[in-house]
């Protein structure tokens, strides 16, 4: 843990405090309906011209109206990859030749991306063409964000409005996020990204002959237009298996840095759009603050765990002050990859420039805790707010049954109903990630596919239940997950961790819309201020967190110990 | 059910649509734009001898003779396989690892004649993330200077002085490890006298 790591970790912290009220407003004129913004003279007509041609008449939905046209787009869109997997072998800019995906691995795959998760059970540049990518794939990771922005748009009209029974239109929050937000963002990240080093071409595989005679085969492919929506989006799906610790992928220190703010980005400016939507803008910073220490928390615990070597290599000569290097790039260094690997999962991007299976057992127990929570540090796109929005109701009822008085949040009474939705939300993630971990832990299916023995195996397939729930998409990539089993259940993890979520906070929405506001007096809770941030930090340790404790113990907690005893499986 | 049906028309349609814009349009126009801006970068930053490509300046390639520098460590399919990327993935605690190490150790203190005593840097003995880590720690290849100088009939200091010529600082001064491209390093080694 050195000076270079401290300074570059206030940079990234100092430049996402800095974008977020930029991006919070950019956000607001995106999710207002009709509003304008810098880019509405040239892209406006664009969007009426969708609205047109496919029959949007931009009414305003309920709930229900705004889920089903969710669930049905999501579904279309779907199937739409799943068709594209299996018929590659029959479609366009296949140089490489590779054959169709199996119906299994066409099912992960396809629900992965719908999903928002990108888990990825295949080797990209080994199996799916540049059709495949751009087109099956790099569609989902514009789409699937722009729809877990747009429910973040819909809860939090449902926190502001009063007495009002809807909370706005999916196609329209859809198509504005997408055309306004997304694509122009992405145009330029990804100029920047191809001026650092990332490729963009159709071309087929390179055969190149090494200094010493060797042959080399360099994949090739359109990746920046994919890699700029990938972090934007906090997909997170590779375009290479290296995903970005690929040095096409990720280049050089410049490009990884902007990656990790990027991921950040849209999902710290949403807590500037709340704030602003519910005229309380103290509101939006406290929950920035619970995110920015929860973030601290685990960059640098995790920092601290990596930039410890293994000291079982120590024994064998290696030079502990390297810190443990296993699956790390040397661009990137100890600090940089600690901090890719907390990013990534606070936000539910999945992306990954170091292999975090092969972290340290507390370095590694950082990443897999905080998909478990539920990536709602900063978080995913619109994923990361609601999920915070829904803690911060537990904690409102919490601190209600303390005082013991009707808990309110933002002038609005808490029942029954929204406590009901806001921990069936919680319980969905635990049920999900402990159940088919303890399935697969239990079956020579689920244990087959391990890469590594003893409780490090079992952290391998904690972690993949935990990444496909949570949406998150990381791994612990020693796993061998194409095969059947793995590629169906995980493909329900997946499902049911995004819409069996969604549908609850829709469910809120509906619910928080309908209320009254009363004013504020004396008696109201108030949502803002350092014992509030401290009460949002407490409820999401303790109800999202302990769940997980006993099985983090068997894992990494485990690990850890055996390593320092000298045990080796 | 009527209006199951015009939701359906419409996701289908925003289908079209967007595909159309975002997986047509959009990376067509960003390939035109970094093939005219940035060509050498956007085709995988090619390095040629003679007419032929020898590989990528972003990517690891195998070195084993004595008279060049050596690379990290690679999972990537046999070995620095540029389509098959992928580290290790073994764990702390995976005796395989262990044993692969130990085995590495030995071998990177044989062949650089290094005294048992000497501390070998983290990067010479672990495989990297991606398998295709172009670069070492300047430490790294400080330690093979040595031997390369001997397999060459050169000066030391002279390669010394080289390998410090092509030490990469950190991004802006303070992004990211210092390294060295291995490849670079070697095409330099081949075209000195």
């Amino acid at each position: 843990m050195d000076m270079f790591g401290c300074i570059q970790l206030l940079l990234f912290l100092l430049i996402l405090l800095l974008l977020t009220k930029p991006m919070g407003l950019y956000l607001l004129q995106v999710l207002t309906p009709g509003g304008k913004n810098i880019l509405s003279p040239i892209l406006g007509p664009l969007e009426r011209i969708f609205y047109r041609f496919c029959g949007v008449d931009e009414k305003e939905q309920d709930w229900k109206g705004y889920a089903s046209s969710m669930l049905l787009f999501s579904l279309v869109g779907t199937l739409i990859t799943y068709l594209i997997l299996r018929a590659q072998h029959l479609l366009p800019l296949n140089p490489q030749k590779f054959a169709a995906a199996t119906p299994d691995l066409a099912f992960n795959t396809a629900v992965s991306f719908a999903t928002n998760t990108n888990w990825q059970s295949y080797v990209g540049e080994t199996t799916l063409s540049y059709f495949s990518q751009m087109v099956g794939l790099a569609w989902h990771n514009f789409m699937s964000a722009a729809v877990g922005i747009a429910i973040a748009a819909a809860l939090v009209r449902g926190i502001a409005r009063a007495s009002a029974r809807t909370l706005g239109n999916f196609w329209v929050d859809l198509i504005r996020t997408t055309l306004y937000l997304l694509l122009p963002m992405c145009v330029v990240y990804a100029l920047f990204l191809v001026s650092q080093g990332m490729i963009q071409n159709f071309s087929a595989y390179t055969a190149a002959i090494g200094l010493e005679g060797g042959s080399q085969t360099i994949a090739q492919g359109p990746m920046a237009s994919q890699v700029a929506i990938k972090m934007l989006g906090t997909n997170g799906g590779g375009f290479m298996n290296a995903n970005a610790a690929h040095p096409f992928e990720n280049p050089n220190a410049l490009s990884n840095f902007v990656q990790m703010l990027s991921i950040f980005l849209i999902p710290s400016g949403l807590t500037y759009y709340l704030g602003r939507m519910v005229k309380n803008q103290k509101h939006g910073w406290s929950v920035w603050a619970a995110m920015a220490i929860l973030f601290l928390a685990g960059t640098l615990v995790c920092w601290w765990a990596e930039a410890h070597p293994n000291h079982l290599l120590s024994t064998l000569g290696v030079d502990p002050a390297g810190g443990n290097m296993e699956g790390k790039e040397v661009r990137f260094g100890i600090f940089n990859s600690a901090l890719f690997a907390t990013v990534t999962t606070d936000a539910s991007c999945g992306a990954v420039n170091a292999m975090h299976d092969s972290f340290t057992p507390l370095g590694g127990l950082v990443p897999l805790f905080n998909i478990q929570l539920g990536e709602l540090i900063f978080g995913g796109v619109g994923a990361g707010l609601y999920a915070m929005i829904v803690y911060v109701v537990l904690s409102v009822f919490i601190a209600g049954l303390m005082v013991g008085r009707t808990p309110e949040y933002l002038g609005k009474k808490i029942e029954a109903f929204d406590v009901k939705v806001a921990v069936l939300y919680a319980l969905v993630g635990a049920f999900s990630i402990l159940g088919f971990s303890a399935w697969a832990a239990a079956t020579k299916w689920g244990t087959a596919a391990l890469n590594n023995a003893g409780p490090h195996g079992f952290s391998e397939l904690l972690y993949a239940f935990s990444s496909g729930t949570g949406n998150n998409g990381s791994a612990f990539a020693g796993i061998g997950a194409n095969n059947p089993w793995y590629n169906t259940t995980l493909g329900f993890a997946m499902l049911i961790g995004r819409f069996l979520m969604i549908i609850p906070v829709l469910a809120l929405a509906g619910n928080l819309a309908k209320k009254k506001i009363a004013a504020a007096s004396a008696g109201s809770f108030p949502v803002s201020g350092i014992t509030f941030t401290m009460l949002i930090i407490g409820v999401i340790i303790i109800v999202g967190g302990l769940t997980f404790l006993p099985a983090l113990v068997m894992g990494p907690v485990v690990e850890h110990f055996l390593m320092l005893s000298g045990k080796l499986f | 059910m009527k209006n199951g049906l015009q939701q359906l028309k419409i996701s289908l349609l925003v289908s079209l649509l967007t595909l159309i814009l975002l997986c047509g349009i959009y990376p067509a126009a960003i390939w035109g734009l970094s093939q005219a801006l940035f060509p050498a970068k956007a085709n995988g930053s090619l390095i040629e001898r003679e007419g032929k490509a020898v590989g990528s300046e972003l990517l690891g390639q195998n070195f084993a003779a004595e008279k060049y520098f050596h690379p990290r460590p690679s999972a990537a399919g046999n070995g620095y396989d540029a389509a098959n990327s992928s580290g290790s993935n073994l764990g702390p605690t995976s005796q395989k690892q262990f044993d692969a190490v130990k085995e590495r150790v030995a071998a990177y203190r044989k062949e650089n004649g290094l005294a048992a005593n000497v501390l070998i840097p983290a990067d010479a003995v672990t495989a990297s993330g991606s398998g295709l880590d172009p670069e070492i720690s300047p430490a790294n290849a400080l330690l093979q200077a040595d031997r390369v100088a001997r397999a060459r009939g050169l000066a030391a200091p002279r390669i010394v002085a080289l390998i410090r010529n092509h030490i990469r600082g950190r991004s802006l001064g303070v992004l990211g490890d210092p390294g060295v491209n291995v490849l670079m390093l070697n095409l330099a080694l081949d075209g000195m006298k």
